[in-house]
């Protein structure tokens, strides 16, 4: 199976990808093609755009319409492919520095104006390509090469900040959830607004070995034991949630989308 | 004439309409003065004819925002002044090393920084040639009247799409704001250049190989069928990443070649009163003016001086440039800024005749009567 989907949406000639050992990324990435696969949609008509970083390499692997943008600024990309032509599915796939740091202020306000992009982070704690520093999301007081004596910084809550800001898709999963992943992307595809999809990856060869987390199966075993299904999630005491992360389905609302009130404007001439 | 459509213009108003001849179909920009007109014309115009304006939340995701959508094969542009130019260097770059047509104008105002935002200057005329990082070249174009920023808008985007490259409108706040005079020509006079897309078999698109007759690739629309990756790594013909060294020098030796080896083709200039003249003097945009009407007078006082205008800043007009230093005693370079095109000047005339500058960077224009002191006096 996972076969079949290496020939219909790789490029097998740009593989090995360059991800180390024990990286979470392949996991996401397989997702996103069964996703697209079980949602039929016709490969010329998927856009898949990316940033800067580990994850963003993704999208020279796949054979679609694909750009591999400036760091942070796949979001502004997408927002001009998807506005000029608003009959391609556009995929957004970046990382946490990427998408939180960087491309902060493009994800706010793509996700303010619901514009029709599905956005897919891979949220690994860690700034991988260059070699371990401290990102948006390393929690507090976890160590990166930039952070040697703990991060001081508070990390984002990407979905809340996502919500916040307007996406009318958001949900969040695990490595470990595959099969969750594979239900979220095809949700946010086919949700007609800003979808936001948080999984939770793993570097176990830069944020793991900084902060004594184990090998890859001890992160990933780590993300089974403290994810929680967010309708479960939301019965626990305070004190019951500390160290738990909602996985699942965060938030959904129904709000116009934006390349169609455009075109409404387009029809008043 | 009933046909003429003769028209009071601004020099903003006129980039749009020029813009909207020549095919654009999306603008993406970020409000600052003083280029903010370009923006608020193309919001009440897209749409008329079907095209797409945004409002972007920054200077870096409106050309961003441009670039993707030149993928899908619709001509776009932003508009922007000093500080938006500097941020907008990171998509130029990527423009250039992933040959997607765009036209970025930069209207100049007084800096560095946020500087003198209302006043005019001409202090961006190298960030236009060296702004972004890395090997490149670049074509910079520079208007001086509002009828020459309609055809010169309409020159950008034709340049842009034929050499598959970001083409900077720089113009000054003068010529911008400026209104005038202008008749415009019947559209179907005018000429109009679309990028050359790929006819073969999809499966057989190599979306970065340049066939021989071309001088850059085929470029296939994002949803045309052809699936082909973009990237601003160096890339081979396929478009796919590689760090191989040959590839890198080979990709990064075409990018510039494309433009330096058709500078006859990109190279736009006006002579006035040079053919007999001793002395010369090299101007651009709106301080042009001033130096034509300097002309006019020093002319009656018995000088035999000239004015030689670089339409085409960069690449710049080498072999005209050259030409003109051979046959005459003196080129002063006049320009509001501390002496940046005399940089190049000095370079390509210097060893044949003098080469001086005059300068101003107070935020006023230079006046003709500026000008005519500062020839007389030396």
């Amino acid at each position: 199976m996972v076969s079949q989907l290496i020939d219909k949406y790789f490029r097998t000639e740009c593989l090995p990808h360059i991800w180390c050992p024990g990286c979470g990324n392949g996991i996401v990435l397989r997702a996103i093609v069964k996703a697209i696969d079980n949602l039929g949609l016709n490969k010329d008509d998927v856009c898949i755009v990316s940033g800067i970083g580990c994850s963003s390499r993704a999208s020279g692997y796949l054979d679609f319409n694909t750009v591999h943008t400036t760091h942070g600024r796949a979001l502004a990309f997408a927002t001009g492919i998807k506005f000029s032509n608003p009959n391609l599915h556009v995929i957004v796939i970046t990382g946490d520095g990427d998408c939180t740091a960087i491309g902060g202020n493009h994800l706010i306000h793509a996700a303010r104006r619901n514009i029709d992009i599905t956005t897919i982070v891979f949220n690994n704690n860690i700034y991988g390509m260059t070699g371990g520093q401290y990102s948006p999301t390393t929690p507090t007081g976890e160590k990166g090469t930039t952070a040697p004596y703990g991060n001081i910084d508070y990390n984002f809550d990407m979905c809340q900040l996502a919500k916040s800001a307007g996406a009318t898709y958001v949900s969040r999963s695990t490595v470990y959830a595959a099969n969750m992943i594979i239900k979220q992307v095809e949700e946010g595809i086919k949700n007609k607004g800003f979808s936001f999809i948080e999984t939770l990856t793993i570097c176990p060869t830069y944020y793991g070995r900084k902060n004594k987390k184990g090998d890859a199966v001890d992160m990933i075993n780590y993300l089974k034991d403290a994810a929680v299904n967010i309708s479960l999630y939301e019965k626990l005491s305070e004190e019951e949630k500390e160290g738990k992360i909602p996985i699942g389905e965060i938030y959904r609302t129904t709000r116009p989308e934006y390349t169609e009130k455009y075109e409404e404007i387009i029809k008043l001439f | 004439m009933a046909d003429k459509n003769i028209v009071l213009m601004q020099g903003n108003e006129a980039c749009v309409e020029g813009a909207l001849i020549a095919g654009m179909r999306f603008y993406a920009g970020y409000p600052i003065t003083p280029s903010t007109e370009i923006a608020e014309i193309s919001a009440a115009k897209l749409p008329k004819v079907g095209g797409k304006f945004i409002q972007m939340e920054d200077e870096i995701a409106s050309i961003s925002a441009i670039i993707g959508a030149s993928l899908t094969g619709v001509k776009a542009m932003t508009a922007t002044s000093g500080p938006g130019f500097s941020l907008k260097q990171e998509g130029i770059g990527y423009a250039i090393i992933a040959e997607i047509p765009c036209v970025i104008v930069d209207v100049q105002r007084g800096g560095p920084s946020t500087g003198l935002p209302t006043s005019p200057a001409q202090g961006d005329i190298m960030q236009a040639r060296w702004g972004t990082h890395g090997e490149h070249s670049i074509i910079a174009l520079y208007p001086s009247t509002v009828k020459e920023v309609f055809d010169t808008t309409i020159r950008a985007f034709n340049l842009s799409e034929k050499y598959r490259t970001p083409v900077i409108l720089l113009m000054d706040e003068v010529v911008a704001h400026m209104r005038e005079k202008i008749e415009l020509p019947n559209p179907d006079n005018i000429e109009i250049y679309n990028r050359k897309k790929p006819s073969c078999n999809p499966s057989e698109y190599m979306a970065y190989r340049v066939k021989d007759q071309d001088i850059v690739p085929e470029m296939a629309s994002f949803g045309d069928g052809y699936r082909y990756h973009v990237t601003g790594l160096v890339h081979d013909e396929a478009g796919i990443p590689t760090n191989d060294g040959n590839i890198a020098e080979k990709l990064l030796t075409r990018l510039v070649e494309k433009i330096e080896n058709n500078v006859d083709d990109i190279v736009e200039y006006e002579e006035y009163e040079l053919d007999d003249a001793d002395e010369a003097i090299i101007a651009y945009g709106s301080t042009a003016r001033s130096v034509k009407s300097a002309i006019e007078t020093l002319r009656e006082r018995g000088r035999k001086i000239g004015l030689f205008r670089p339409i085409t800043i960069w690449p710049s007009p080498k072999k005209q440039i050259e030409s003109l230093a051979k046959r005459v005693n003196r080129i002063t370079v006049v320009e509001m800024n501390l002496g940046q095109y005399y940089l190049e000047v000095d370079r390509i005339a210097g060893k044949f005749t003098n080469v001086r500058k005059f300068n101003r960077v107070n935020g006023e224009l230079i006046s003709p009567k500026d000008i005519i002191s500062f020839i007389e006096e030396g």
